[in-house]
């Protein structure tokens, strides 16, 4: 198991794959924490209470402040975790003191859509 | 990353949830680019200011962090959308005002210098060489690299707001010596080595170079030019630096075909309706300079000229404001040509301007058309 910490803290939920990168700004509604965008494959799922699970986040730095708009409007994921360290993924996460890692490929590609899991980012496990 | 015991400290939220929030951002961002450790900064200069930038999302964080978080260093701030001392001329929407006034309030209760420039390097007494600051705004960073020789990396809006809030940043990136030193050169072949010249060449480094780039070619360049270059390279890509010195590695030519290329990408119109100078903002030496171009002179259009309020004020004092004015000039202050909401595609189908930075914001997010050519062109089609 190698997961790069970003934002430390634990968390428990049901993971939500998603093949796209996100673009919290554009795609993601801040008040309800849906994917508006009907492009990504996540349209139409929230992404409140889940472990959300996406390659990397792109588009504005501003996004950051929409990770931290849906924690506050209370629809937040519990987790991340990516493939790739982005700034705005990373300041947004905390910010809202959300858990965030980077799984290296093998163990991403590992982690299947709509299972249980136990997210450790304070010692780097999933179990 | 190590961190100390009072860093740890704070991390775990002994010293307030501000403080937690601020440390948080930096030890993420410091793991996401493989920092070790954290360093002191001494001046922290914020983006995301303008209520265009930061939205409602902004606005209401910067309220709540205000409440009772405090600046622990020197920090000033980017422009906004407009400066309040003439807003009402240009019927503005009600909420865009109140919401701007909100975040300015929120700034500056944490203890911010209203600056609202992007050019704080021409405005602030600079700190001796090698010390380490925090820019978020990018032609300012690769200013104070490159020119003022202090140390900075290409900051985004949260990790300069956690370093205000902190007086630390991530020891990463541009801070390292190393990593300072380019691995490619670019040879600048034109010849016609004017300000719009050279933020082409900024605009091609950006989307070339590494984290710092060699310019080769150049001797004595001025202030006008030298702006327009950090600003050209500061929209485009990552690179946060540049230098004159010659270094091993790769090279590339920056010559009439490359100029011309990128040229086509930004210049979209054969003329506009407005025209606007300052993206950077205007100092004091270009606007004596424009002032002494104006002289017996009228611009045919409404040109919008973008310059910080401090040197508003020193123009004002050697007539030049007066000058400038006269021939039909607007000086603004607090604000600057990217993302303002005073420039609306409802009332402007095209802009003219020598800035390739206003170009590239001016087509992106505000959606107009633009055309670019250099201060004298201007000067010599768009007056009489």
């Amino acid at each position: 198991m190698t997961l790069k910490i970003i934002v430390k803290g634990k968390a428990q939920g049901i993971t939500l794959v998603a093949k796209n990168p996100m673009n919290f700004l554009g795609a993601v509604d801040k008040k309800t924490g849906k994917v508006r965008d009907e492009k990504h494959d996540l349209f139409g799922k929230s992404l409140a209470e889940k472990i959300l699970v996406f390659p990397f986040g792109v588009g504005s730095s501003v996004g950051a402040y929409t990770i931290y708009s849906l924690k506050s409007n209370k629809c937040a994921p519990q987790a991340m975790i990516c493939l790739k360290a982005d700034l705005t993924t990373a300041s947004g996460c905390a910010l809202a003191n959300i858990p965030l890692v980077v799984a290296s490929k093998e163990e991403y590609n590992s982690i299947k859509d709509g299972t249980k899991i136990l997210l450790d980012a304070e010692q780097g496990k999933i179990l | 990353m190590d961190l100390t015991k009072d860093e740890e400290a704070a991390l775990k939220g002994e010293q307030g949830e501000n403080l937690a929030l601020a440390y948080r951002v930096l030890v993420a961002i410091g793991e996401a680019t493989d920092a070790n450790r954290l360093l002191p900064v001494e001046w922290a200069h914020l983006s995301g200011i303008n209520y265009n930038t930061i939205g409602d999302a902004g606005e209401e964080f910067l309220s709540r962090l205000s409440k009772d978080a405090k600046f622990k260093i020197k920090t000033t701030l980017n422009p906004m959308g407009f400066d309040f001392d003439t807003v009402s001329k240009y019927n503005l929407d009600e909420e865009f005002i109140e919401k701007q006034n909100s975040i300015k309030n929120s700034y500056e209760r944490m203890g911010a210098t209203p600056s609202f420039s992007c050019i704080p390097y021409e405005i602030f007494d600079l700190p001796k060489n090698g010390t380490n600051v925090s820019f978020a705004e990018s032609n300012a960073a690769i200013y104070v690299n490159s020119i003022s020789k202090l140390k900075t990396n290409k900051e985004g809006a949260f990790s300069a707001l956690a370093s205000a809030l902190t007086g630390k940043s991530p020891f990463s990136d541009l801070r390292k010596d190393e990593t300072r030193v380019p691995n490619l050169t670019i040879r600048m072949k034109v010849d016609k080595k004017d300000e719009l010249a050279f933020g082409l060449l900024g605009y091609y480094a950006g989307k070339v170079a590494g984290n710092s780039v060699s310019i080769s070619g150049v001797k004595d360049l001025d202030k006008r030019s030298c702006k327009s270059l950090c600003a050209g390279m500061g929209t485009s890509g990552t690179c946060g630096m540049f230098t004159f010195e010659d270094v091993k590695g790769e090279t590339v030519d920056f010559d009439k075909k490359e100029m011309q290329t990128i040229h086509d990408e930004l210049n979209t119109a054969d003329s506009g309706d407005i025209i606007t100078l300052g993206s950077p903002q205007l100092g004091f030496d270009e606007i004596s300079d424009l002032a002494g171009m104006l002289k017996g002179r009228t611009f045919k259009k409404r040109c919008m000229v973008f310059c910080p309020r401090a040197i508003q004020e020193q123009a004002r004092k050697f007539g030049y404001a007066k000058e400038i004015e006269r021939a039909g000039g607007e000086l603004l202050y607090d604000c600057c040509i990217c993302l303002t909401p005073l420039i609306d595609k409802k009332d402007v189908d095209g802009v003219i301007t020598n800035s390739v930075k206003g170009a590239y914001y001016l087509r992106t997010s505000n959606g107009v058309d633009v055309n670019l050519k250099n201060l004298n062109q201007i000067v010599e089609e768009e007056t009489k």
